[in-house]
């Protein structure tokens, strides 16, 4: 593989450039400096100049807040993602502490329920929702069917449609943030609590929760700042008032051109995201994001948190004494398992429903499905249309991997091998694609290829799509450079091995995992991806997310069923390989 | 040190405890096919220092964990002052339990951490302030109060996890491997401590460990434990002159072991001739052998016993010269001499004896 190539004749010229292991995270800097710091400011800029003379202006943020139109917008779209993080930590956390509390071997493959809805498409998640939801949807029919309603309800195109679409979409990433702090907890300690005269409740609230709240604020953050960004749920599942930031931006974009009002609606937006950090670094430490330590509060908020704490633990402590009188104490254990299966159920089932009706023999999404055939998947390979776009989209994803590897291996074995205080600093600056809307980097790319003709450009796609990419790909890499043991290399000079031999012998075949992991992460982010590409793509060059997009606003059919099934299986089959490769290869190291 | 008179039969043959603090009768836990601990039943008296003693693995935490609650037994009872406490949540047993590797809260201070039991049981908070200052001086870590555990070194913890734990007076005391972490110099120190803990509390105390100088300096009592099975449990002297199985003789203190086939009428027949046994001796078990200190071992042949061997080692420790011989089968013998004795050369032939009643027959 030619990623395992390339990263070689680094890890070589490692060794070589002794003195400063950190000239290799160099052309990640400068990638992500060209086609993301450039771009995001320049888009920013474009707010703060007037057009025509080019002299500093507010005008534009004047205009928003002449009408109360995009202010209502950015309340609905804090209200929204306020209340998605919300209901995401309370339907996560039970969920991760479920899991985090299995013993190792069933907690790898139930971890897979979360996995998998991960990296499962939105726009695949979002079409089964509106499958589930709509008038005629699953729900409905069953319900009017069974005569427990008269009338549909009406679930799709309202806040409640939004919020479970969000939802849905945000739990897996608040479990999958919260588990590693939980796992990290020493179990003992609540043991300590209770020999030490704290009931149940009191050891859970006051130690294991106490130790845990900085994975359920760093989850609170990133579903909020993911939530700002959010346009695929709201489109399709919400109604006209549930209109947030990011649809607005597009709309200023692709049918207004009207640069310098999505510039400053991008800008409002950033400015939540950062401000949402800010307030997180002042609380907890964004170090704690990354797994560090907690710092500890000291004075006045810390003795109120406990107090806080103490407060949850007598009304927990009541609440669960009243279970166990109603329930039993063996009935009252069955709670946690029952309500973590019902959020499995939740994650996983809706997107399962899309795999019978993408074998319809119906010209309709009717459920369950008169008939089964294959006509849909027929009419799918017969595209053109389809099938151009699914090609581009493989072809994509494969650049955009090998990219993201190559950038991603090289500043890992930066990090890994210096010791400077600016280590932290540029791992947190090839973090930052993660921490900026998606939406934000988009319109500024396309303002940027715009100008250098980067625009319906495969080669644009791409490198919009590496940009995203690099955070999974350094974070991959990262985790196993990091419990790579230096001395290993070592070992082999000593027996003898040349630098060559040490790196093919040793080095390669011990990170192999790591960078098969990091290639499959990349290919799957860009495979799914949507947003860049809806502005990149040009409306020629489309790629499988962007071709459903387009079908999704025109008509919901049954093609569409049997694309999510495609994109559903290619995804999860390279889902399951990389976490194969990934964990061999921690385990083997 | 108190001596007891207890049979070490009483603790493995089921026999119905009498009252103690302690008793535990046929306590036992399985986890799926594997057993953590057999049937057992043991008990301690008010005040007494009763160590777990056993190699890793051996069921002494999972005993722990059963008296204090934190594990739910298969089988057996658990009774604490006369009241069968099986069923008793954790919380409200009155136990105390210092964890292997002490589980301070590191998100608390050192003072909050040791006030944390008191707030528990809804002390005033007037009480607790003066409790957590005299339990910090007991301990002499009055300076480090506002510390976290992060910021203090592995014994300052080690005393903080002791003055948790005495602090709210728990009248019994479960101690798992509290000195593990710590190296030789610093444990031998904290022995000295928890001893003096010990003496002015009161308290009932069961120690963890699985090192036998450690139980030998510190108990009243040792239980000593084997594969999931209380092994001999008695004083330390009578563990160490009389111990009952070849296990015991060789997990505490050095023994010389051999092992043979009882010939009915007083002899052992083993590998190295045949040996008269100990006056008295009863009809040993499956798989007999005789056990002989090294002190007991003197060169020439006292009573008939006797041995030979080639001197292959000699060290000298001050107050007492080791020799260690090869034995004809590939064996070894260890004899303790004493200042006075004359000390062989290495490679020369010995004949070593031993007075006959000086040797315990084991099963
Ligand atoms: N939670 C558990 N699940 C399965 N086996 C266990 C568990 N806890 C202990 N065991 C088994 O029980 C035996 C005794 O363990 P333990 O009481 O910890 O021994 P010790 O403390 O003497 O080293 C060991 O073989 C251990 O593997
Ligand atoms: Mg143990």
């Amino acid at each position: 593989m030619s990623a395992v190539a390339a990263s070689g004749g680094l890890l070589a010229r490692a060794g070589a450039l002794r003195f400063g292991a950190l000239w290799l995270a160099v052309p990640g800097l400068l990638f992500l400096a060209f086609f993301f710091v450039w771009p995001v400011a320049q888009l920013l800029g474009l707010s703060l100049f007037d057009p025509d003379s080019g002299r500093p202006s507010i005008a534009t943020y004047e205009r928003i807040a002449a009408t109360d139109v995009y202010l209502r917008v950015l309340g609905i779209t804090f209200r929204i993602a306020g209340y998605t993080a919300l209901y995401s930590l309370l339907i996560g956390y039970p969920l991760a502490y479920w899991l985090s509390r299995l013993p190792d071997m069933y907690r790898g493959r139930m971890l897979l329920f979360v996995m998998v809805p991960f990296w499962t498409s939105y726009l695949v998640k979002t079409f089964a929702w509106m499958i589930l939801l709509g008038r005629s949807g699953i729900i409905n029919s069953l319900a009017t069917g069974s005569g427990l309603v008269d009338q549909p309800l009406s679930l799709l195109h309202n806040e409640f449609g939004v919020m479970v679409g969000m939802v849905h979409a945000m739990v897996p990433l608040a479990v999958m943030t919260m588990l590693p702090v939980m796992a990290g907890i020493d179990r003992r300690l609540v043991q300590a609590a209770q020999t030490l005269g704290a009931s149940p409740a009191h050891a859970f609230w006051l130690v294991y929760f106490k130790l845990s709240l900085p994975g359920v604020a760093a989850a609170g953050l990133l579903v909020f700042i993911s939530s700002l960004g959010f346009f695929i749920v709201p489109a399709f599942l919400g109604g006209r008032r549930e209109t947030m930031l990011a649809q607005l931006i597009i709309t200023q974009v692709q049918e207004l051109l009207n640069w310098p009002f999505a510039g400053a609606l991008a800008a409002m937006m950033l400015a939540a995201a950062l401000v949402s950090c800010w307030f997180y670094d002042r609380v907890f430490g964004l170090s704690t994001i990354a797994g560090g330590s907690a710092q500890v509060g000291t004075g006045r908020i810390r003795d109120i948190g406990l107090a806080i704490l103490s407060g949850l633990a007598r009304v927990a402590g009541a609440l669960s004494s009243l279970t166990q009188r109603l329930l039993g104490r063996r009935g009252s254990g069955f709670i946690l398992p029952a309500f973590a299966w019902l959020a499995i159920v939740f994650l996983v089932v809706p997107t399962l429903l899309v795999i019978p009706l993408a074998f319809t023999s119906s010209q309709f999404l009717e459920f369950p499905p008169p008939g089964y055939g294959l006509s849909w998947f027929r009419t799918y390979f017969e595209s053109p249309l389809w099938i151009q776009a699914t090609i581009r989209s493989f072809g994509v994803a494969f650049a955009t991997a090998i990219a993201a590897t190559a950038i991603g291996g090289f500043t890992a074995l930066a990090l890994a091998n210096s010791r400077t205080r600016w280590s932290g600093l540029i791992f947190a600056f090839f973090l930052a694609p993660m921490i900026v809307p998606r939406i934000v980097i988009a319109v500024g790319l396309f303002y940027l290829f715009a100008r250098i003709g980067l625009v319906a450009t495969d080669l644009g796609l791409i490198i919009g799509h590496t940009v995203l990419a690099i955070p999974f790909a350094l974070v991959t890499m990262a985790a196993v450079l990091k419990s790579y043991d230096q001395r290993l290399d070592q070992a082999a000079a000593t027996l003898g091995a040349n630098r060559l031999k040490t790196l093919t012998g040793v080095t390669i075949p011990l990170v192999k995992g790591g960078l098969v992991a990091a290639f499959l992460f990349s290919f799957i982010t860009s495979f799914d991806e949507l947003t860049i590409a809806i502005f990149i793509s040009g409306g020629v060059k489309t790629t499988l997310p962007k071709q459903m997009w387009d079908d999704m606003i025109l008509q919901l059919n049954p093609t569409l069923a049997a694309v999510s099934v495609v994109v559903f299986v290619v995804v999860t089959v390279m889902l399951l390989v990389a976490e194969r490769f990934r964990s061999s290869s921690s385990s083997s190291s | 040190m108190t001596t007891r008179t207890d049979t070490p039969d009483a603790a493995t043959t089921g026999q119905r405890a009498v009252a103690g603090k302690l008793v535990i009768e046929g306590l036992c836990k399985r986890y799926g096919a594997t057993t953590a601990l057999e049937p057992s039943s043991l008990s301690v008296t008010e005040g007494e220092f009763l160590t777990l003693l056993g190699p890793s693995g051996s069921g002494k935490t999972t005993l722990l964990q059963l008296i204090c609650g934190l594990v739910e037994a298969s089988e057996g009872r658990v009774v604490i002052d006369g009241r069968d406490q099986s069923r008793m949540p954790v919380h409200q047993r009155d136990i105390g339990l210092v964890f292997q590797h002490y589980a301070l809260f590191p998100h608390l201070t050192v003072a909050e951490n040791i006030a944390f039991p008191l707030k528990m049981r809804g002390r005033p908070s007037a009480e607790i302030g003066k409790r957590v200052e005299d339990a910090l001086a007991m301990v002499h870590l009055g300076q480090l109060a506002k510390r976290f555990p992060r910021e203090l070194s592995g014994g300052q913890q080690q005393r903080v996890a002791l003055a948790r734990c005495f602090v709210y007076q728990p009248s019994i005391i479960l101690m798992d491997e509290p000195l593990g972490a710590l190296d030789k110099k610093l444990r031998e120190h904290m022995q000295i401590e928890i001893k003096r803990l010990h003496r002015e509390s009161g308290a009932t105390i069961i120690y963890v460990t699985h090192d036998q100088e450690e139980a030998l300096a510190l108990s009243d009592r040792i239980c000593l434990m084997n594969h999931a099975k209380i092994e001999q449990l008695g004083t330390p002297r009578d563990i160490y002159e009389r111990p009952r199985t070849a296990f015991a003789a060789d997990f505490i203190g050095i023994s010389n072991i051999f092992r043979g086939r009882w010939d009915g009428n007083g002899s052992l027949d083993t590998a190295h001739g045949r040996f008269v046994l100990p006056s008295g001796a009863q009809s040993p078990g499956a798989e007999p052998a005789i056990v002989i200190r090294p002190e007991h071992l003197k060169l020439g042949a006292p009573d008939g016993n006797a041995v030979t061997g080639r001197v292959s080692e000699i060290v000298y420790a001050g107050s007492e010269t080791r020799v260690i011989a090869a034995l004809g089968d590939g064996g070894q013998l260890v004899l303790r001499l004493g200042p006075d004795d004359a000390v062989p050369a290495i490679n020369e032939d010995i004949v070593a004896g031993w007075a006959r009643d000086r040797a315990v027959l084991v099963a």
